[in-house]
């Protein structure tokens, strides 16, 4: 059996020791180095842009602007509103304007300063809340606003007069930047026959492919995506590698040599995408026995200048805003709106986070005001099979949110470890607190369009199999968990499984590897393919044993007569046969998503095939002299389904819970009032270290969903989403304070701690 | 300027600029991928190396310093017992994820072990905090070194 152990990953010695390529790795003979010049303001009218000098430098191969693209100027994301290159206007710090190839990082940086540049500074909006303010310039359509959502459910004005408990809060959250290790970056290669080659760093290379199809104006027969090893991403090498391809692209192409264009951190920091900054207004209704009855809830999310995944981002947060519960009368509004300041996009969680930090803050809040356990008003509420979410989805299988409750509690002895904390003097505090949270794996009604997967899979003469997917690895784990597919599906060890790299030549357009699909996508359009191969080798043999090729059966290494298992032939002479027939042992297998219903206006419909669970108990201390919050230990329960490799299903837990405690305690990253980014670079943007993570206890829960491989559904998402509300009821817990807004930085605690605030 | 020095138990020259930093010596001259750069400003540890015995971040180092050195990277860390111990156990644990971290948390071990073979967690912790993960949440990079320093032990 291969699904269901903690197989080794297959790149874990090659990365450990150094060899994995990463595209930083790659150097060609006649290699120039690219380099992008970006604005300096937030936004300005450009009124001269002058770039003879810049040529003219020794080592200088090319330098280009916005005339100068072959193709498009367009990054085409949810809409076309986002250029390569500016033109006309810059809109926010970091905007890219012109693009240098030259021979070494010396001449690329002397062309940069010979560019002669002036931009006339232009009226700015970089507060979201004024979007609409008469005084703010209008940067998109006709009102500043990329997206609005709607959920409407039942008669919400009645269902809060009925009520007997109400609350209303406001929360808020800022930037997270990804701070994946490994920065963007592209290698474009020109090809003899006119076309292009592109390695580089990515989530999704069939988006990279259509850009820079559409960029360089090369038909897409003739552009090949390669992903390189992939240092991270986390939703931040989503939609951004299309531009650092199209740039590295156009660059190759104007130069006639392989142009390598690696993003600097700070130039990563301040022009690639973040987590968007939100404000939610949460109104909650109750019966006085903790019932919820009605949830009134308006979002705001500031998209940036250009729309890039906004529309995308607010639609999930969007979904996940009322939380995992039973609530008869829903009304919500969210909108996404423009600003001058970096776009923001795709970030693990996907615009829930936010949403989600505020309902799980905001059922606390209810809890207090009613008088009860925080645990036992989730009991009351919690979906469970059979229920209807509110957005009017009936839920079927796979509801394991009952069990990550039950079993999160337990472990934690959530309960008695209360009363001992709580029992303890001293100036610093401790307490507990609980978040429980949902995911829609997959795409969803928002991405049907995408929602598809390819896999290639070829059983080589000697019986060993080679495949090749259309998601990515960016270190979650995929190749390891798809190879345990493969090899569970044909009954031979993992070993003899190897996964290709991704080329966009060689599987069909699989969509994005986003959306925690990788496992479920990619894995159902392996099965499919496995099954038609089995139907082949079975077909050889079947004749001789007298059944149809379905009576026959896969595993242990073998075939065998499902009815006889003393019949059998061995993997390897069956291959060997069926080569020797000509018989067919290569093969594309193809699978899309079943079809989602949505009605938008109303927001009613159901919003993504299956859901994955989670529960978090935190502890905290907060030392009440000087604010510092500490969260000692977690418990993080998810429902993934089925864990097809244990090891990985941690690393995924314990991975996203710490990036969860950054964005809880200290990730701020700043854009000060006039546009400016104030702490681009690692030292001053604070990631958890060794020191700052704490002991995590993961728990996997698994209730199948039948339609994923072997029961899996994706998750890995799920484990940042829910740490940051479980750390603020906490907080609560501990020291009677309530953090409205993270990140919970001693600056924002210990002012709350002196007044004693609610 | 022309400099030598001890790489990974070989003696090499090569021929540096003034500003030149080390990591890019390594990784552009010499060939040695296996050092990463994640921030260039001493905040992340992917270009760590030992020096002289030290572990350092070789994109601080200007590489005229490297002048009479003896350095070792990931590529030489891991031919010894030590760094093939970490590796070993970093692989069997699930410590590694996307990897591009993993190099210098191999060099970081490695230099641990030399100056306490036996290390408690807390130690493993302190002497790792100089080093960035952004995927794992660093529990399966300390149990890894933890692991890697009980079975260097039993081997003794
Ligand atoms: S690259 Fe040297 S410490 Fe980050
Ligand atoms: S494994 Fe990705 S940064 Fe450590």
């Amino acid at each position: 059996m291969a699904v269901g152990k903690s197989v080794v990953r297959v790149d874990a010695r090659s990365k450990a020791t150094g060899k994995a390529v990463y595209v930083a790795d790659m150097f060609m003979p006649g290699m120039l180095i690219g380099k992008v010049l970006r604005s300096e303001f937030p936004r300005g009218k450009i009124v001269r842009l002058d770039v003879k000098k810049a040529r003219s430098i020794h080592g200088v191969h090319a330098v280009l602007t916005a005339d100068d693209i072959p193709g498009k100027n367009v990054c085409h994301v949810v809409f076309e509103d986002m250029p390569l290159l500016a033109t006309g206007e810059v809109r926010y710090v970091g905007e890219p304007i012109a693009l240098i190839a030259a021979e070494t990082e010396a001449a690329a940086q002397l062309a940069i300063e010979a560019v002669e540049l002036d931009i006339e500074p232009l009226g700015i909006l970089i507060d979201p809340e004024k979007y609409n303010s008469p005084d703010s310039p209008i940067l998109f359509g006709e009102d500043n606003i990329f997206a609005h959502h709607k959920i409407r459910r039942g008669d919400i004005e009645n269902a809060f007069a009925q009520s007997d408990t109400i609350i209303e809060r406001v929360y808020r959250t800022t930037y997270q930047e990804h701070a994946y290790l490994e920065t963007q970056g592209m290698l474009a290669v020109p090809t003899a026959e006119g076309g292009i080659d592109v390695y580089g760093t990515m989530q999704c290379p069939f988006y990279v492919h259509g850009a820079v199809s559409d960029v360089t104006g090369l038909a897409q027969s003739r552009v090949r995506i390669v992903q390189t090893t992939t240092g991270g991403a986390f939703g931040g090498k989503e939609d951004v590698p299309s531009l650092v391809a199209g740039w590295a692209s156009v660059l190759a192409l104007a130069a006639k040599r392989p142009v390598k264009l690696i993003l600097g951190r700070t130039e990563d920091f301040v022009s690639m995408s973040k987590r968007h900054p939100s404000r939610v207004e949460v109104k909650l209704g109750a019966t006085k026995d903790g019932k919820l009855t009605a949830a009134g809830i308006d979002i705001l999310f500031d998209g940036g200048a250009y729309a890039t995944l906004s529309p995308v981002v607010l639609w999930r947060g969007t979904v996940h805003s009322c939380g995992p519960y039973r609530i008869p009368a829903v009304r919500v509004d969210a909108r996404a709106v423009a600003t001058n300041k970096v776009p923001c996009g795709a970030y693990r969680g996907f615009g829930s986070p936010q949403t989600l930090f505020a309902i799980e803050s905001a059922i606390d809040e209810l809890a207090e005001k009613i008088g009860m356990d925080p645990v036992r008003i989730r009991e009351i509420n919690h979906l469970r099979r059979g229920d209807e979410t509110v957005t009017g989805q009936k839920l079927g299988e796979s509801v394991g949110l009952q069990e990550c409750l039950e079993r999160a509690i337990t472990e934690s002895d959530y309960y008695n470890l209360r009363e001992k904390l709580h029992g303890r003097n001293g100036p610093v505090k401790r307490g507990v607190g609980i978040s429980t949270i949902f995911y829609g794996v997959g795409l969803g009604a928002g991405g049907t369009h995408f929602a598809r997967s390819g896999a290639y899979v070829g059983i080589q003469p000697d019986g060993s199999v080679q495949f090749a997917v259309g998601t990515t690895e960016m270190g979650q784990g995929m190749r390891t968990v798809l190879g345990q597919i493969v090899a569970e599906a044909f009954g031979i060890p993992f070993e003899r499984v190897y996964c290709l790299p991704v080329d966009s030549s060689r599987v069909p357009d699989s969509g994005p590897t986003v959306a925690s699909r990788a496992t479920t996508m990619s894995g159902r359009a392996i099965l499919v393919a496995c099954s038609t191969l089995k139907g082949n080798l079975a077909g050889v043999i079947a004749p001789e044993w007298g059944v149809s090729p379905k009576a026959i059966t896969f595993g242990e290494n073998c075939a065998f007569r499902t009815d006889n298992p003393a019949k059998r032939i061995s993997w390897n002479d069956l291959v060997e046969r069926a080569f020797a027939q000509k018989v067919v042992l290569t093969i594309v297998g193809y699978d899309s998503s079943p079809p989602t219903s949505w009605d938008e206006d109303s927001g009613q419909g159901d919003a993504y095939v299956i859901y994955a669970w989670a529960v978090n108990v935190a502890q905290v201390a907060v030392d009440t002299r000087t604010g510092v919050v500490r969260v000692e230990k977690l418990w993080a329960a998810h429902d993934v389904g089925k864990a097809i490799n244990p090891t990985l299903v941690e690393g995924q837990i314990e991975g996203g819970s710490v990036q969860g405690l950054g964005y809880a305690l200290t990730e701020e990253y700043i854009i000060d009032k006039n546009g400016i980014p104030m702490n681009p670079r690692l030292s001053f943007y604070h990631i958890p270290t060794t020191v700052d993570a704490p002991e995590i206890h993961p728990i996997i829960v698994e209730s199948a969903y039948s339609e994923g491989p072997f029961g899996a559904k994706g998750f890995g998402e799920q484990p940042l989403m829910g740490i940051a509300p479980a750390v603020a009821n906490a907080v609560f817990d501990a020291a009677g304070i309530r953090l409205r807004e993270q990140p919970f930085l001693p600056e924002r605690v210990w002012p709350k701690l002196k007044k004693g605030a609610r | 300027m022309n400099i030598g020095f001890t790489l990974n138990g070989r003696t090499v020259r090569v021929e540096v600029g003034p500003s030149e930093r080390l990591l890019d010596v390594l990784r552009e001259r010499l060939g040695l991928t296996g050092t990463k750069e994640g921030c260039g400003e001493g905040e992340c540890g992917a270009c760590s190396i030992i020096m002289n015995g030290m572990l350092v971040n070789s994109c601080l180092i200007p590489a005229f310093q490297a002048d009479n050195s003896k350095i070792e990277t990931i590529e030489g860390v891991v031919e010894t017992a030590i760094g093939k111990a970490i590796v070993d156990s970093f692989a069997e644990c699930g410590a590694v994820q996307c990897g591009f971290c993993t190099p210098g948390f191999v060099v970081a071990g490695a230099a641990l072990f030399r100056e306490n073979p036996d290390p408690t967690e807390e130690d493993v912790r302190v002497a790792l905090s100089g080093n960035l993960c952004r995927c794992t949440g660093y529990s399966k990079l300390v149990e890894g070194v933890l692991i890697a320093a009980r079975k260097l032990k039993e081997r003794k």
